[in-house]
């Protein structure tokens, strides 16, 4: 060796003082930056709280007041008491048309989702016991889910009326019948916004956790700055800890604004524990902060992160979370996908939270993948940063 | 001047085209959402667990529940023993929903009173549980009319434009729709703001290509594009998923040339605000998930509150979904698909006009 | 000598997927106490030579020692050792002075007392002190490279690595820097200096010459450029064209190198040649010529075996501008206001038929501002703007149709083929058919395009993006071109070639607007606007602004000379206040 070298300071591997108070740096830096770039603030707090709107108001999976068509070619005083216990119905908005071409015309318009046609013969058929078919139902097929809202509103209308008529005419029952009584384990009112809202916080995050640390890392590269870190002592895991650190900050923020908006302006129950929520989240904030980093790591191009970031977090999150598309109903190939996306681990955790409350056998196991998740991407991570510009 | 626009159109086709890298994200995205959207994006109720509670012992609750199994809808069936089984299995997530007999399930039908089924559902999911419940609900039924020594009047349902209620058959033209928009909004916003960042942007200003020119040169390959992408899917639905296809083509890509001016016209403003090309990716994706989401396609329109239904209007979406849904569907009148042409040229008009006048503005 | 601090041996570095190795097998040793200039051309390889230093990427063959250690290796140990300054600076732009530098003091372990008492010796030095809570991003080029060194310097490393600390930096700020790094020499300190311009080689103890990633010089500047003494000459007192003088004398075997200064030609000669007869190279009875002192420019040439040659096949091909009108572009009033900075001040000027015009000023002085009111891109808040008598806020389309552009980096399409450039530019300007195809073909034979059709543009050399670029902005025969900084981080030999085009353009009367902080450009041009804090501080003759600071002592200044003198001047006759400074 090089007499020379003997001059060197005796620098022991990354002393522990020292590597915390480069970690805080390096923190203070990051946090800086955030507070003082505006898109950061835009994208951690206002974001958020737009996407919450728009799903609180803007997706309703519950068909209130459906619009559909009538056309009364029977005018007799059964087919008008059916009308009227048609437009009765709390699920269903009536609009009368003269003739099936006029409704016809509506429903191709998409003006109505449906319309019931009560045939001239209908009062004639009634009369007739076990005659079938006296009333035609045609929906909107463009829009399958809602046409079998208007089939099954229909028919329950139909089938009360029925009954109705029934006693009213002192007649037995027409033989057995069962009723149905459906309850609710969870969200007794059965509103969507219930478990809509939750879900929709999945998103939020994975999306806000993605972009933002997508171009962390990237940026640091464009600008240059990361060729003057990389000279000095950062080791990789301060480097890797200080973009972790102040993006968890800002995203569990993001995330508490989230849950408050929800829960004191939107009024979404919520049952659980906000420790446990803490948990979860912070799991999750790790795998989707995790994927953010690893993209920007692997790209060290702003624009390329950020649109890998929308096709790897984004889409992924809303379709194959199960937050509105059923999991169970996907082909096996797709379903397999699902079990990689951390997004549907934390929908069925915040959900449970939200609703049920702390069911340790769902929490656990996705507390467990979370976990899974977040080392694989934040390992990932770790070991695609270098310290040198290779 | 229409030599240099063509100049301007070839340029930018030239630049998406040339490397390898451009034209896989022009097909590779496209393909990869054709392949999982159809079959990921249903709202239908398949391959589900069911969980019975059964404390009847007579043969029609056994009968109802061989019923149950047999549907394409619960390809697995949970026998429940006791209340705690029930909680767990809802608390757990083993099963969509459980149906409970009560003691007197049997004594009742055949007392021939009011026989009550319990249908609990797991409220975390429970769109799927109303869907599913719909279905039992039917089962039920359908097993009453056989049991009837006369059977009461039916109903008869038709569902048109999709008899089985294929979800494919409203995927695809919502595809059709939400992929025109994201291209045309990449071929503009984020071509400029590239531009821009690269200094080639001062280069046509310079040039005697007037802003008007340069907005026409950005919108055609837009159209190009966003068009061959669009039949790509349209070709798909057709041939691969069987859809018929009812309407004109012509009419459709009519309509599409108004609906890609409409968004070009964001893009083009979102493009005329930002300098960089970060602030234009957050621009795009500001418009472009809002828009995806209040468009229809996840949830109905109608079911929104009547104040967002007036700001929805102005999501050009919204109304292009419509038009597709419309001629590929529905066949529907020129007549008829004016209704939501209209607001397209509106916001076209709106969104060009603007775009130009902040284009001038941000030069001067 | 003591030991050297560096050593390299058979040093290479290739990358994946290029041509050539970025730096192929370079042995050299740098010692302690001394600036070492790390010069040569861009991509001559010295980014990465610096970046194999410190440590930030690992060489591909032969090995590099900082201290006896392997800098890749050892980075643990070497870290407090070495003090690099990266392009840009590797400053955070949205972080204040203060906050950079104890970003930084906290990363290379700088506590206690000793932290303070740094702070306090540096932004003395720096001359930063008043500024510690201004974000790095409002400081002017000059203040970021001071800082940027400063933060380099925390811990006090004994080697200070600095890649191209002069870019973008006026010559003021660079005076000021050179001024500081030999104070740190003479405590002790080892400093390696990148750069491009060569002119900053003459300024270092030692230097690497580097081209192409080959070593082609190492030692003192002087033994470079004593290869040249007697060699170079001035033609001075030049009657006639001075530009046809140069393109004459570059014809001439004998002549190796020329290039004009002003009033003046430079020439240098083929070693063991007599200089030229004055007379048939056109220059007038009065005509003489004066041996000149070498440049280490001239050396490079040298060693390079001379220039491109004098004439232009662009120009034989160019078309005469049209000779209608006298005053080609001019600026009356121009004013520039961004909210309440102004950032051009009542500037007027007028540009007169085929004359060469620059503009002339350090970094954010308006120059910039004023050039792109002058082509249209950016509207003025008051004053007139007219190209070839047309007003740009009424009828930009007709004026641009006759102007040319050429922006200050590479800014034509990246992606696209040379052909598919030249193609889209042909028709932004309304050629088509046949005139199309014939603009093109000239082109491509003036600049020898035909191999390189079919690759893209980003693929070529610097060289011939500077060639396309100048082709492009051509294309239709424009009366009057705008370059903006042209030739920043060229090499000579390409700079050469670009002004032989320029030279030969202006002979058929195309008048050229340039603007430049580059001492060498300025040279070339007829007429300098000196452009200070957004006003017109001096105008004149390249000789009339170097007369206005010649004093006894300095009886021919150079361009810098003049450029430093006259800017004091004006802060000394108003001296800026502090709120004012910002805009700078």
């Amino acid at each position: 060796m090089n007499p020379e070298s003997s001059s060197l300071p005796d620098v022991r591997p990354a002393s522990r003082r020292g590597s915390l108070r480069r970690l805080v740096a390096l923190c203070r830096k990051e946090s800086l930056q955030i507070v003082r770039d505006p898109s950061s603030i835009l994208i951690a707090f206002v974001l958020p709280v737009v996407l919450l709107f728009i799903f609180g108001y803007g997706i309703n999976l519950d068909s209130t007041a459906l619009r559909v068509g009538l056309v009364m070619e029977d005018q007799g005083p059964e087919a008008r008491d059916f009308a009227a216990s048609l437009a009765g119905s709390p699920y269903l908005r009536v609009i009368p048309a003269e003739t099936r071409r006029e409704a016809g015309h509506a429903l191709t318009r998409g003006r109505v989702r449906g319309f019931v046609i009560i045939p001239p013969d209908f009062s004639e058929n009634l009369k007739r016991a076990g005659n079938a078919a006296p009333l035609m139902v045609v929906t909107d097929g463009a829009e399958p889910n809602t046409a079998s809202f208007v089939e099954n509103y229909v028919r329950g209308a139909w089938q009360g009326w029925q009954e109705h008529r029934g006693e009213r005419r002192g007649e037995p029952p027409a033989g057995r019948s069962v009723n149905l009584e459906p309850r609710f384990w969870f969200n007794p009112s059965a509103e969507s916004r219930n478990y809509l809202i939750p879900g929709s916080i999945t998103i939020i995050m994975t999306v806000i956790g993605a972009l933002l640390t997508s171009l962390v890392v990237a940026r640091e590269w464009e600008r240059g700055t990361m060729e003057a870190l990389l000279a000095s002592r950062v080791t990789r895991a301060e480097l890797l800890w200080s973009k972790l650190l102040p993006y968890y900050a800002l995203g569990t923020a993001a995330m508490l604004i989230c849950v408050a908006v929800s829960v004191f302006w939107l009024n979404v129950p919520f049952r659980g524990s906000w420790l446990v929520l803490w948990l979860v989240g912070t799991l999750f904030l790790g795998s989707s902060l995790g994927l953010g980093l690893l993209l920007s790591t692997v790209t060290r191009n702003q624009f390329n992160a950020a649109m890998a970031a929308l096709n790897a977090a984004f889409l992924p999150a809303l379709i194959l979370s199960g937050f509105i598309y059923e999991i169970r109903s996907m082909p096996p190939v797709i379903r397999g996908v699902t079990y990689l996306i951390p997004a549907r681990y934390f929908v069925t955790a915040i959900q449970t939270l939200f609703q049920a409350g702390e069911i340790w056998p769902v929490l656990g196991q996705s507390m467990i993948f979370l976990l899974a998740a977040s080392v694989f991407f934040i390992g990932l991570t770790a070991l695609k940063t270098r310290r040198n510009l290779e | 001047m229409v030599h240099r626009i063509f100049s301007l159109v070839r340029k930018e086709l030239q630049a998406l085209l040339r490397d390898k890298q451009g034209r896989l994200l022009l097909v590779g995205p496209v393909l990869m959402q054709l392949a999982v959207f159809p079959f990921a994006a249903t709202l239908e109720v398949k391959n589900n667990t069911l969980a019975v509670l059964n404390e009847d012992a007579g043969p029609e609750s056994f009968e109802l529940i061989q019923r149950f199994s047999q549907a394409q809808a619960f390809t697995r069936l949970l026998r429940l023993e006791g209340e705690r089984e029930l909680a767990d299995a809802l608390d757990r997530q083993r099963a969509l929903l459980v149906v409970r007999f009560p003691p007197d399930f049997s004594r009742s039908l055949a007392a021939g009173k009011a026989a009550s089924l319990q249908v609990i559902l797991d409220g975390r999911r429970s769109n799927s549980g109303q869907i599913a419940l719909g279905y039992i609900r039917q089962m039920v039924n359908t097993w009453l009319a056989g049991q009837r020594p006369a059977p009461a009047p039916e109903l008869v349902v038709r569902h048109w434009f999709n008899p089985n209620l294929d979800f494919v058959r409203h995927i695809i033209p919502s595809l059709v729709a939400i992929i025109t928009t994201i291209s045309t909004l990449v071929v503009t916003s984020l071509s400029v703001a590239r531009e821009r960042e690269q200094g080639t942007f001062d280069q046509l200003l310079v040039s005697p290509l007037t802003p008007g020119m340069i907005m026409v040169g950005k919108t055609v390959p837009a159209i190009l594009v966003a068009m061959f992408q669009a039949t790509i899917i349209l070709t798909a639905g057709i041939w691969v998923y069987g859809i018929p296809f009812a309407g004109s083509l012509p009419l459709l890509y009519g309509s599409m040339v108004f609906y890609i001016l409409a968004v070009a016209g964001f893009g083009l403003l979102v493009s005329s605000v930002c300098a960089t090309q970060q602030q234009a990716f957050l621009g795009t994706f500001s418009f472009m998930v809002p828009a995806v989401l209040l468009s229809g396609f996840p949830a109905p329109v109608e079911n929104m509150p009547v104040w967002l239904q007036r700001v929805d209007w102005f999501n050009p979406l919204q109304h292009f979904i419509v038009i597709v849904k419309g001629v590929f569907l529905k066949d529907a009148a020129p007549g008829v698909l004016f209704q939501s042409l209209w607001p397209l040229l509106v916001i076209a008009a709106l969104t060009l006009t603007a775009a130009n006048w902040v284009f001038r503005r941000r030069l001067a | 000598m003591p030991a050297p601090v560096i050593q390299l041996e058979g040093l290479g570095k290739s990358f994946p997927g290029g041509k050539r190795p970025a730096l192929g097998g370079i042995s050299a040793s740098i010692h302690p106490g001394r600036v070492t200039g790390l010069v040569g051309p861009d991509g001559a390889g010295k980014t990465t030579l610096l970046r194999l230093m410190a440590g930030l990427l690992t060489p591909s063959e032969g090995r590099v020692a900082v201290k006896g250690l392997d800098p890749a290796k050892d980075a643990v140990r070497l870290a407090p050792v070495i003090g690099y300054m990266p392009q840009k600076f590797g400053l955070y732009e949205d972080l204040t002075v203060g906050e950079n530098l104890a970003l930084h003091a906290d990363l290379r372990g700088v506590t206690g007392p000793e932290r303070q008492e740094s702070f306090d010796r540096l932004l003395a030095f720096t001359d930063l002190s008043r500024f510690t809570s201004r974000l790095a991003g409002r400081l002017s080029g000059g203040m970021k490279q001071k800082l940027g060194l400063a933060c380099a310097l925390l811990g006090q490393p004994e080697v200070l690595l600095l890649d191209e600390p002069g870019v973008g930096v006026d010559p003021i700020s660079r005076r000021e820097l050179w001024r500081m790094v030999r104070e740190l020499v003479a405590g002790g300190l080892t400093v390696v200096w990148s750069t491009a311009y060569l002119d900053e080689a003459e300024l270092c103890q030692e230097v690497l010459l580097l081209n192409e990633g080959e070593l082609l010089f190492e030692g003192e500047p002087g033994a470079l450029t004593g290869r040249l003494r007697d060699r170079c000459f001035q033609i001075r007192d030049i009657a006639g064209n001075r530009r046809q003088v140069l393109t004459r004398a570059l014809c001439r075997p004998e002549i190796l190198d020329g290039v004009i200064q002003g009033h003046s030609v430079r020439l240098v000669l083929r070693p063991g040649q007599a200089p030229p007869d004055l007379q048939p190279l056109g220059a007038g009875p009065a005509a003489r010529l004066a041996p000149v002192p070498p440049r280490f420019e001239d050396a490079f040439m040298d060693a390079l075996g001379g220039g491109p040659g004098g004439e232009s096949v662009l120009a034989r091909h160019a078309h005469q501008a049209s000779a209608d009108r006298e005053i080609v572009a001019e600026a009356r009033d121009l004013t520039r206001k961004f909210g309440d900075f102004t950032a051009v001040d009542r500037v007027t000027f007028e540009v007169r038929r085929g004359e060469v015009f620059g503009l002339l000023g350090p970094n954010g002085a308006g120059k910039s501002t004023t050039f792109r009111m002058l082509c249209g891109l950016l509207t003025p808040t008051s004053g007139d703007a007219r190209v070839m008598g047309i007003d740009l806020k009424k009828s930009p389309g007709r004026a641009r149709q006759k102007l040319g552009y050429m922006a200050q980096k590479f800014s034509l399409y990246g992606n696209l083929t040379v052909g598919q450039n030249l193609a889209f530019f042909s028709g932004a300007y309304g050629l088509r058919g046949r005139l199309q195809r014939e603009a093109v073909e000239r082109l491509v034979t003036a600049f020898k395009f035909e191999p390189l059709l079919d690759a893209p543009a980003d693929s070529l050399p610097l060289g011939y993006k500077q060639r396309l670029a100048l082709a492009c902005a051509l294309m239709h025969e424009p009366d009057i071109l705008f370059l903006d900084e042209p030739t920043s981080g060229v090499d000579p030999v390409t700079r050469r070639e670009f002004w032989t085009h320029i030279n030969g353009l202006v002979e058929k009367q195309v008048t050229i607007i340039v603007t430049t902080h580059f001492m060498d450009e300025a040279e070339y041009c007829d007429r300098i606007a000196l452009v200070y804090r957004g006003r017109v501080i001096a105008a004149g003759t390249p000789d009339q602004l170097k007369s206005q600071v010649a004093t006894a002592d300095q009886p021919e200044p150079s361009m810098e000379d003049a450029f430093v003198g006259l800017v004091r001047q004006q802060e000394a006759a108003n001296p800026p206040d502090l709120a004012q400074a910002k805009g700078a």
